[in-house]
């Protein structure tokens, strides 16, 4: 790691400033991402601008029933958050889903979205790899990608988003405020992350400079029955191998509204926007869930040997569907 | 604050005592804690907060030592495994627990599973869920800390040596 | 014997451990202590052709970068993973080409960032298949075993079985990760070296250190007072210590080599990947007419090392026509080392899968099987067993975890979208020893010191020892003291191969029963310095043996297997053990329940997978490779037997580090196959793997 000067900002505009007077900046939220690749030299900032003492740290609602969440609300405190847990379990069940007891008590809701892939190939500097250094390569493709993208990847990147919580904000159409040197703007959870394409090196929507002030739950996915469900290789802290939030209004016996979004299949949080179409006026049938979920999965390009997670996720999808259905009939969970 | 150099004062309460150094922004909490202080309680064992063996408590919660820049904690309260029993001679009674129920063998993990669990307490007091809290329960009540519960929360601390049911049975001893 | 062993002593250094004052190797803060960091090879063959330093050695705190260009020149080791930054060659990546000592530990990273090493790199060769071109039958196996063994006519005797199972296996490459790393802290003091260092054993690091640094062993003090776990990676020396001896010699400084956690999977071993082919043929009432089990595994270019997993075949079962083979090819690969249970573990996993599936040809109860071919004498050496209670393990087991009654039937239980199922599999360790010394001091305020090399690495050896002597004495507990962990200490065995405990236990019986003999022709009050006695079981300890001395254990498993995800999660594991005499209830039940738990971790979370492009582990750290966290351990019991056995040493006692994993991952693995009625014949049973399975089977 090399020396590193640091600011302390005490406003946004203290910041996006210092960002702009400090090339090579980076902003530093939890770390528990960008201090961990700081040590394998994947991350060489020249400075970091501390951010976590910014005024971001409240949970406020908004006049017409939408929630503010703070950039730098703790993954922990907004998991244990009473209107969050409420209104938007799957928020809470896919921050709780995620790394460990100590990781989100210092994780921030600004630095999950901005949480790198856990490819073992970008988190090496000895091996070539097409986001952590455009045009050397991609070790993974023909190498070990058990953990690897089945869905819109490109053939200059197949890594996954890591991130469970953000999975959860596309499913219940969040969305992302920022701000910076162009002023404050704001984009749709769903939009934030990107496709790998032919630029893998850049995850997300953010400008140079921009910082996340904080995720917007809307009031319209407010009290729908939401869920979040992941699949990994041991029972806790461990990353997805595949997973799924789903939020799921019925109506007259039809399905009503469906948010459906899987993670740890691509480059960003998936939205299944195919699936969705489908199953809007649908009646809630586990043929219904699996037709559904087929279509969208039917695009899906597995690599040599990541076919499984094909399976998995139409399974999760079906589960938490049919469970959500259940509930809804029933009123209470099964 | 603010300028282009590598190194910064800062004042943080380790176990109740100020000290202020001045430090290198590189340094993370954990190796200022073993090196600089001499408190080597807290364990490097990933270095990357992949084990929890470097648990901590700043500002009463816990944390990985390990991924926590110094100088971003300036003003922090900072509780390690040596400052568990404050003042007292006496141990906390999580660490007569482990005693008693042989919660560990080599005892590299120890220091931080003891801190991790401290802060567990605390967080289920305060109405912290977990992954397997039943999500029917009422928000902000405090949770109670069954075996499943304590399992899933402990589950940032590694033990290799596989001490795992014993140091369920030494939280159990202590949940009032 | 009577009193203290047996009894479930409180850990000695337990107060220190649970107070974080107990110090492992890297915390000896000499004064001028530097750091290092080492500088990991990028290809997988080939040498280095420059190593450029200005860089390093221009970051502010660097003190001095090492290599083969500049790093002194050592004695060649016995060892060739121990020959650090003496030559070019690189023999697998991973392998450490420099080294950068700094002040701090931020300024050796950083220095170590900024070496540049350029490579002449070779086409490399690191997959291994068992048809792999460059398969030898090597002279012998891992622990001097025969590579091969044979009796009778297995081939034809297979042929003409009434049931047959011809199966393969394969358990993946793992890593032990101690969570301590491999750390060593090392001074030079008036042409003394010292060192700190976390190791199994510290007389075999003395040994090398002499003979690599051509220092008398008088010379040398090596201490290892705690060290976070090894499980077999810390039973040989590895780089860090000789590389800290070295940095400490060129800097005039103390030095610390705490080895990164990432470096690990490539120079502190890993148990070698294992290809089982097993053929087990019965006639129609399940007695065993063959047995074939042929192992192929992989080794190093530097080092051969043949994980001996055929070996538990030559113990376990009664079966006229045998055959065992180990293979090997030598790749372009880390060196594999031992992985606790080395051999047994993955041997058995095998064999005892094995054995399921033939209870499965039969229709017979799997316990049953094993009964019928339970053998009266060791069917490879012909010895009698010193004892063996295998059938006893399984018969009360079966009693506690509740087998009777059992369904066998796969595939048929069901609560909502979970697959339920029991296992069952045997374990078996051999009970080693080895020569050790030891003193005992009586001394005038009543009190009595017991001294050895004996290493702590989390067994609880002091208690022990402390318990073994006092009986010896015939006093209370608590007035004798131990010391282990040096070696100005009388010299004493590694920790390892779950013989530390009879090793090190048999030399302080013996010393303290001399002590107390001298004491009781002693009259009048204790000379000034008190009262000496000394005990060396060499030629005794190690006297061959008329009887095959094996523990054995019976394990079972509950598991439910989550059809949506192919998740198996471990409801319930249940071992009982005949390992000869329990020294100390509550150490011992730790170490049972410890091996259980790696293997469940072998059973379902734990791999390791080369790269076939870059020739490295692709599970690097502790987030890739996935330690069982609390989260996967249920219930977990450890019974044993009231097991005695006079053919083994004073305390009548067999090892007890090993054999939990022996038999763990077979009777998960066996209970998987009851609960879905798939065979999955490759370790880690991960949620892939499981649910791929269980969509085969439907489709």
């Amino acid at each position: 790691m090399k020396e590193f000067a640091y600011v302390r900002a005490g406003s946004v505009e203290e910041a996006t400033s210092a960002f702009a007077s400090h090339p090579g900046s980076r902003y530093l939220g939890g770390g528990t991402n960008l201090v961990d690749l700081m040590k394998l030299g994947v991350e060489t900032p020249a400075t970091l601008i501390d951010v976590t003492r910014l005024p971001l740290d409240t949970i406020d609602e908004l006049p017409d029933g939408a929630l503010r969440v703070g950039a730098t609300v703790r993954n922990s405190d907004l998991a244990a958050h009473p209107l969050v847990r409420d209104r938007y379990p799957a928020l809470s069940q896919a921050l709780l889903a995620g790394a460990s007891g100590q990781l989100r008590n210092a994780a921030t809701t600004g630095g999950n979205l901005l949480q790198r892939t856990r490819c073992p190939y970008f988190q090496d500097l000895s091996k070539p790899c097409n986001k952590r250094e455009p045009g050397s390569g991609c070790g993974a493709r023909d190498g070990v990608h058990r953990d690897h993208a089945v869905l819109g990847h490109s053939a200059h990147c197949i890594a996954t988003n890591p991130s469970d919580m953000a999975v959860a904000l596309a499913a219940l159409d969040g969305r992302v405020e920022l701000d910076g040197p162009e002023g404050a703007r704001s984009v749709e959870a769903v939009d934030f992350h990107r496709l790998p394409g032919d630029r893998p090196e850049q995850d997300t929507e953010i400008r140079p400079g921009e910082l996340i002030t904080g995720v917007v739950l809307p009031a319209a996915t407010a009290g729908l029955p939401s869920a979040y469900r992941k699949a990994r290789d041991r029972a806790s802290y461990s990353f997805a191998l595949a997973s799924v939030a789903v939020v799921l209004r019925l109506e007259g016996g039809v399905v009503g509204h469906a948010g459906l979004a899987f993670g740890a299949l691509a480059h960003r949080p998936w939205r299944a926007r195919r699936a969705e179409e489908a199953l809007l006026g649908a009646a809630p049938t586990r043929a219904a869930f699996e037709h559904a979920v087929e279509l969208e999965l039917s695009e899906a390009q597995p690599l040599r040997d990541n076919a499984y997670k094909v399976p998995l996720a139409r399974n999760l999808a079906v589960d938490v569907l049919t469970r959500l259905t259940d509930t809804a009939l029933t009123g209470r969970a099964s | 604050m603010g300028n282009h150099q590598h190194h910064s004062r800062t004042t943080l309460r380790v176990n109740g005592k100020p000290h202020t150094l001045t430090v290198d922004h590189r340094r993370v909490l954990l190796d200022l804690l073993r090196e600089d202080l001499g408190l080597t309680g807290a364990k490097k064992g990933c270095d990357h907060g992949q084990c929890g063996a470097c648990t901590v408590l700043v500002d009463g919660r816990r944390v990985n030592s390990c991924l926590l820049f110094a100088v971003a904690l300036d003003g922090c309260d900072v509780t390690t495994v040596e400052g568990l029993s404050g003042d007292g001679e006496e141990p906390h009674p999580l660490q007569t627990a482990f005693l008693e129920r042989d919660a560990f063998q080599c005892g590299y993990c120890t220091p931080g599973q003891i801190c991790s669990a401290v802060g567990v307490l605390a967080e289920a007091a305060a109405g912290h869920p977990s992954h397997v809290t039943d999500t029917a329960a009422p928000s902000g009540e405090p949770v109670e800390l069954d075996r499943a519960e304590i399992k899933e929360r402990l589950s940032g601390n590694l033990c290799r040596c596989g001490a795992y049911p014993r140091i369920a049975e030494a939280v159990e001893d202590v949940i009032p | 014997m009577t009193g203290s062993v047996g009894a479930p002593a409180e850990r000695r250094e337990g107060r220190e451990k649970v107070g974080g004052t107990a110090r492992y190797a890297a915390e000896f803060h000499d004064p001028g202590r530097a750091q290092a960091w080492p500088v990991s090879a990028r290809v997988a063959r080939g040498r280095v052709t420059g190593v450029d330093t200005a860089d390093a050695l221009a970051v502010p705190g660097v003190l001095a970068v090492l290599s083969h260009e500049n790093a002194p020149r050592l004695a060649e080791p016995d060892d060739p993973t121990l020959a650090v930054l003496q030559n070019p060659r690189v023999p697998h990546r991973g392998w450490f080409v420099a080294l950068v000592v700094a002040e701090t530990l931020e300024a050796a990273r950083a220095g170590a960032a900024a070496v540049r090493v350029t490579y002449d790199a070779e086409a490399h060769d690191v997959v291994l298949t068992a048809s792999h071109p460059g398969v030898y039958v090597p002279e012998e196996a891992s622990g001097g075993q025969p590579a091969v063994r044979e009796q009778g006519d297995p081939d034809g005797a297979f042929g003409s079985s009434a049931a047959r199972v011809d199966v393969a296996y394969r358990v993946p490459p793992l890593h032990n990760h101690p969570m301590e790393p491999h750390t060593s802290t090392a001074r030079w003091e008036d042409g003394r070296l010292l060192v700190h260092t976390s190791s199994q054993g510290t007389g075999a690091v003395r040994v090398v250190l002499a003979k690599l640094f051509d220092l008398p062993e008088e010379r040398i003090v090596v201490t290892a007072e705690h060290v976070g776990g090894g499980f077999g990676s810390k039973g040989t020396p590895r780089p860090d210590v000789v590389l800290a001896a070295m940095a400490a010699r060129e800097t005039g400084r103390p030095v610390t080599v705490a080895l990164p956690r990432r470096c690990l999977p490539a120079v502190a071993g890993h148990r070698a990947p294992t290809l089982h082919r097993l053929r087990l043929g019965a006639d129609e009432d399940g007695r065993l007419t063959a047995l074939v089990h042929e192992v192929t595994t992989h080794t190093s270019r530097i080092k051969e090392y043949v994980e001996h997993a055929a070996v538990p075949a030559r113990v376990m079962y009664a079966a006229p026509h045998r055959r065992t083979v180990h293979r090997v090819a030598a790749l372009d690969v880390p060196s594999p080392s031992w992985m606790r249970a080395p051999g047994q573990a993955p041997g058995m996993y095998a064999l005892e899968s094995a054995m399921d599936e033939l209870a499965g040809e039969l229709g017979m109860d799997p316990i049953e099987l094993r009964v019928r071919n339970e053998p009266d004498v060791e069917p490879d050496s012909g010895k009698p067993f010193s004892s063996r209670h295998l059938i006893d393990c399984l018969r009360e087991g079966s009693r506690r975890f509740g087998w009777d009654g059992r369904d066998p039937r796969p595939g048929t239980r069901r609560d909502g979208p979970l697959l339920l199922g029991t296992g069952v599999a045997a374990a078996t360790y051999p009970v080693m020893v080895s020569p050790s010394t030891a003193a005992a001091r009586a001394l005038r305020d009543g009190t009595f010191l017991v001294r050895t090399n004996a290493t702590d690495i989390g067994t609880g050896a002091r208690t022990v020892l402390a318990q073994v002597g006092a009986d010896a004495l015939g006093v209370p507990l608590e007035r004798v003291r131990i010391e282990v962990g040096s070696t100005e200490l009388p010299s004493a065995p590694l920790a390892g191969d779950s013989s530390g405990t009879a090793s090190w236990g048999w030399a302080v019986h013996d010393a303290c029963d001399r002590l107390a003999r001298r004491l009781a022709e002693h009259t009048g009050p204790l000379p000034e310095e008190g009262l000496d006695a000394r005990a060396d079981t060499k030629g005794v300890a190690d006297a061959e043996s008329d009887f095959a001395r094996h523990a054995f254990g019976a394990h079972f498993a509950e598991v439910a297997v989550d059809t949506v995800t192919g998740e198996v999660r471990v409801g319930r594991l249940l071992g009982v053990y005949a390992a000869g005499r329990i020294l100390n209830a509550r150490t011992a039940r730790s170490q049972f329940v410890g091996g259980m738990t790696m293997g469940l971790g072998m059973a379902l979370t734990e791999g390791s997978t080369m790269d076939a492009a870059f020739g490295d582990f692709t599970e690097s750290d502790l987030a890739s490779y996935h330690v069982p966290v609390h989260a996967d351990i249920a219930e977990i019991e450890a019974h044993w037997l009231d097991e005695e056995d006079s053919r083994l040493n004073p305390m009548g006692s067999k090892g007890i580090g090993e054999i939990g994993i022996v038999g763990t991952p077979a009777a998960i693995g066996n209970a998987v196959h009851h609960a879905t009625g798939v065979r999955l014949r490759e370790l880690p049973l991960t949620p892939d793997r499981v649910l791929s399975g269980l969509l085969d089977r439907r489709a």
